[in-house]
């Protein structure tokens, strides 16, 4: 099972892509039932493809929310392909792809 | 020293050089430690962006809740008419003010959406490079419980 979810639908030669990627997002600052801080621990980078070629690209802090949520638009048809990829703090990956609607 | 060598070292610095002012775009490339964590809003921005001179613009638009009830996810969604290659959000007194860069490509749309953590009330600022310009548009919001989990 992938930790991505993505939604990704055409209007008007624009897709709207809508993507949740499933991360506990740790700041480091939490505290544990143990009283001792949990780790940082969290998503760094994002990158979005469409047929090979990167359409979008994100890195983030801390700061994003547990189980990021992100969303953009970029130029492309029904049926053209979107690869979502994560790469996080400690080097864990994973990726997902679909069709655009 | 001899005066080829001394040339020749002239000479590569000076490409060098070139090739930084060229391309300040490659100052940032993927995450990078030194840009998000990073309590001073101006070196962050000079590490994404190569500069911290803003203007505020209202072609910058930069929609958040007035009040966020829970700090832990406020939505936030930048959006600008200007052709921006990339776009950065910062909120101000979290103790990383970074929180998200975005690098759009050409044939993608300049805009961006998703949800952050937020420690206290402050204020949130995009901030958007077109044509090698720094573009802002800041706003307050005001949180009840905060999210950074302290």
């Amino acid at each position: 099972m992938t930790s991505i979810r993505i939604k990704a639908k055409e209007r008007n030669g624009s897709v709207d892509v809508k993507t949740l990627m499933k991360h506990s997002m740790e700041t480091g600052l939490r505290k544990g039932k143990d009283g001792k801080k949990i780790p940082e621990h969290w998503i760094t980078d994002v990158t979005a493809e469409s047929g090979g070629k990167v359409v979008f690209q994100a890195a983030f802090n801390t700061t994003i929310s547990k189980d990021p949520y992100l969303a953009f638009k970029f130029d492309g048809k029904k049926g053209d392909s979107v690869k979502i990829s994560w790469k996080d703090s400690q080097g864990k990956t994973d990726a997902a792809e679909t069709k655009v609607k | 020293m001899n005066r080829r060598s001394i040339l020749k070292a002239t000479g590569m610095f000076m490409a060098a050089a070139a090739a930084v002012a060229a391309f300040p775009r490659l100052v940032f490339a993927g995450y990078n430690a030194k840009a998000f964590k990073n309590p001073k809003m101006d070196d962050s921005m000079n590490e994404v962006f190569g500069s911290n001179t803003v203007t505020p613009s209202d072609e910058v638009k930069l929609k958040a809740p007035d009040i966020a009830e829970n700090g832990a996810v406020v939505p936030i969604e930048i959006s600008t008419s200007l052709k921006a290659d990339r776009i950065a959000f910062m909120v101000k007194e979290n103790p990383n003010p970074l929180a998200i860069v975005a690098d759009i490509p050409d044939g993608t749309k300049s805009a961006v959406k998703t949800r952050v953590r937020m420690g206290k009330t402050t204020e949130v600022t995009a901030v958007v490079s077109a044509d090698g310009k720094l573009y802002t548009a800041s706003k307050e919001v005001k949180v009840t419980i905060g999210g950074c989990g302290g």
